[in-house]
């Protein structure tokens, strides 16, 4: 049967979708619509698990920053040595006691939705089906194009709703597949007992104090990522996208997925 | 038919680490979980704590530098204690102190500053990191703690050791902090954890715990206790508490 390797390549590529692909899209939003939720449980349930812990990550990340805020280059770094960034915060000695067991039990938990969420969305094909880019749409053209689009206000036509673009394909990619990874890198880098047995952790991004000043502008990263999103969100309808998000259900007035 | 084969893969993926998992965290719970694990952090403390007993060994050593790499400022947080008995200390050269280690030992022992130097000495320039963020490279000086250990024979089944600083009278000023804490055997045994008495080629200086501190290369500052007297061997750490100073037990990832 497969004679033409080519569109053996094809068929994995989209395989569970060429109705999604290929049938008009207003269609497909009102045949499928009712059946299949806008976005599946462990979808729904591994956000929300993920928002509470960045969420907390972020309070407790804060709490620990403030008790020393500045950042170095390499393996040392003190109020007696240059810095790299200094924070315009007040060095405040004594939040970091609590907040660093607190904010481990916080990482802890979000590597558990990612990893729950990352086998679950290869199961289901989400991954592939969902967040891959489709190879004629990566160009920079094209890229440009979407942008442009956001960018000159226009809405996305009602057929595309319900289904990301490239940019958000990349972006979503980016954030579950290099950012939170890098995150966590640089955090167990910092780690001495882990560090003892993988020294490349920290050896191959400069030290210890790389690790730290690398996990604060990764950190930043997520915090841009996390403003376009809520911001996409507040554009598109706050309400109905956030309680798709919760029940699954379809937000009525689609005009693009965040 | 690829699709299925990696699907099926996955769920047994899911379904090894959700069986795995516990197996594993029963198996090995008399190993595997820190004092603490029932306090409010004790499901984040659990799991650090098990997840780097189950990856790190006796052979896992932290990273060592030349000496040219040391620090010209090592900073300190709780300054030496200043009443008359310390410093009467200072001026004797720590005449009449000396190290207790008692408990679940077969031969509980105290030593003098010279029994400690007329050991087997030997020297760690590594990375010394607070909680807060800042470290600094040092070389400390001093003997194994496993090779004290081994002369006071600890009894088998022993599984903690609580050590406690000297008696702080000015403990009501908040200045000087002698937090009293505890260590397992596997940081306890650890080759490179010593009870140091010296640093960067000269005394410990009072700063840094003055006569002997602890000083573990896989942990952060703060579980190094300084200013030791009296190291209790133990395998019922609930009798004292798990540390002195505020934060849970187990400082690592």
């Amino acid at each position: 049967m497969r004679t033409d390797n080519s569109s053996a390549t094809l068929d994995r590529r989209v395989p569970a979708a060429p109705a999604l692909r290929r049938e008009p899209l207003g269609q497909f939003s009102a045949t499928r619509a009712a059946q299949t939720p806008r976005h599946t449980a462990v979808v729904r349930i591994t956000h929300w698990i993920m928002a509470a812990s960045i969420l907390g990550l972020l309070a407790t990340g804060s709490g620990i920053l403030i008790s020393h805020p500045r950042l170095y280059w390499g393996e040392t770094g003190s109020v007696y040595t240059p810095s790299l960034i200094d924070l315009p915060l007040p060095m405040i000695i004594g939040p970091s006691v609590w907040n660093r067991p607190i904010h481990f039990l916080f990482a802890w938990m979000l590597v558990f939705a990612w990893f729950a969420y990352v086998v679950a969305g290869l199961g289901t094909g989400h991954i592939r089906n969902n967040l891959l880019p489709y190879k004629e749409d990566l160009g920079w053209r094209r890229i440009w194009s979407v942008v442009s689009h956001h960018l000159r206000w226009k809405r996305m036509s009602t057929d595309q709703a319900g289904i990301y673009n490239v940019v958000q394909r990349l972006i979503y990619l980016g954030v579950v597949f290099v950012l939170f990874p890098a995150v966590v890198w640089t955090g167990l880098a910092m780690s001495f007992a882990v560090a003892s047995v993988f020294p490349l952790l920290a050896t191959s991004l400069g030290g210890f104090q790389s690790a730290r000043t690398l996990h604060f502008v990764l950190v930043s990263l997520l915090l841009l990522f996390i403003a376009t999103h809520l911001a996409m969100l507040v554009l598109v309808g706050f309400g109905s996208h956030v309680r798709a998000m919760i029940s699954g259900q379809h937000p009525r007035e689609s005009r693009s997925a965040p | 038919m690829s699709t299925d084969f990696t699907r099926r893969n996955l769920i047994r993926a899911g379904v090894a680490a959700a069986v795995g998992g516990p197996a594993l965290y029963y198996g090995g719970r008399h190993l595997l979980l820190p004092p603490d694990y029932r306090s409010v952090l004790g499901a984040g403390e659990t799991l650090s704590y098990s997840a780097q007993r189950l990856v790190t060994s006796n052979q896992s050593l932290a990273r060592e530098f030349p000496r040219n790499q040391i620090s010209k400022v090592a900073v300190v947080n709780g300054r030496a204690p200043t009443d008359e008995v310390y410093r009467s200390w200072l001026t004797s050269g720590f005449n009449g102190w000396r190290l207790e280690i008692e408990g679940a030992v077969a031969r509980p022992s105290s030593f003098t500053l010279n029994d400690l130097k007329r050991m087997p000495a030997e020297s760690h320039t590594i990375l010394h990191a607070c909680e807060q963020g800042w470290s600094f490279i040092a070389e400390w000086r001093g003997v194994r703690l496993s090779h004290l250990l081994e002369l006071v024979q600890t009894q088998p089944g022993a599984r903690y050791l609580v050590m406690f600083p000297i008696p702080n009278p000015q403990e009501h000023t908040g200045i000087v902090r002698l937090f009293w804490d505890s260590i397992d055997m596997a940081d306890a045994l650890h080759p490179q954890t010593l009870i140091a008495y010296g640093m960067n080629g000269g005394d410990l200086p009072p700063d840094h715990g003055a006569p002997v501190r602890l000083r573990m290369s896989r942990q952060l500052g703060y579980k190094n206790v300084k200013f030791l007297s009296r190291i209790v061997v133990t395998d019922n750490i609930e009798q004292f508490g798990t540390r002195g100073g505020p934060g849970t037990w187990y400082g690592g990832i």
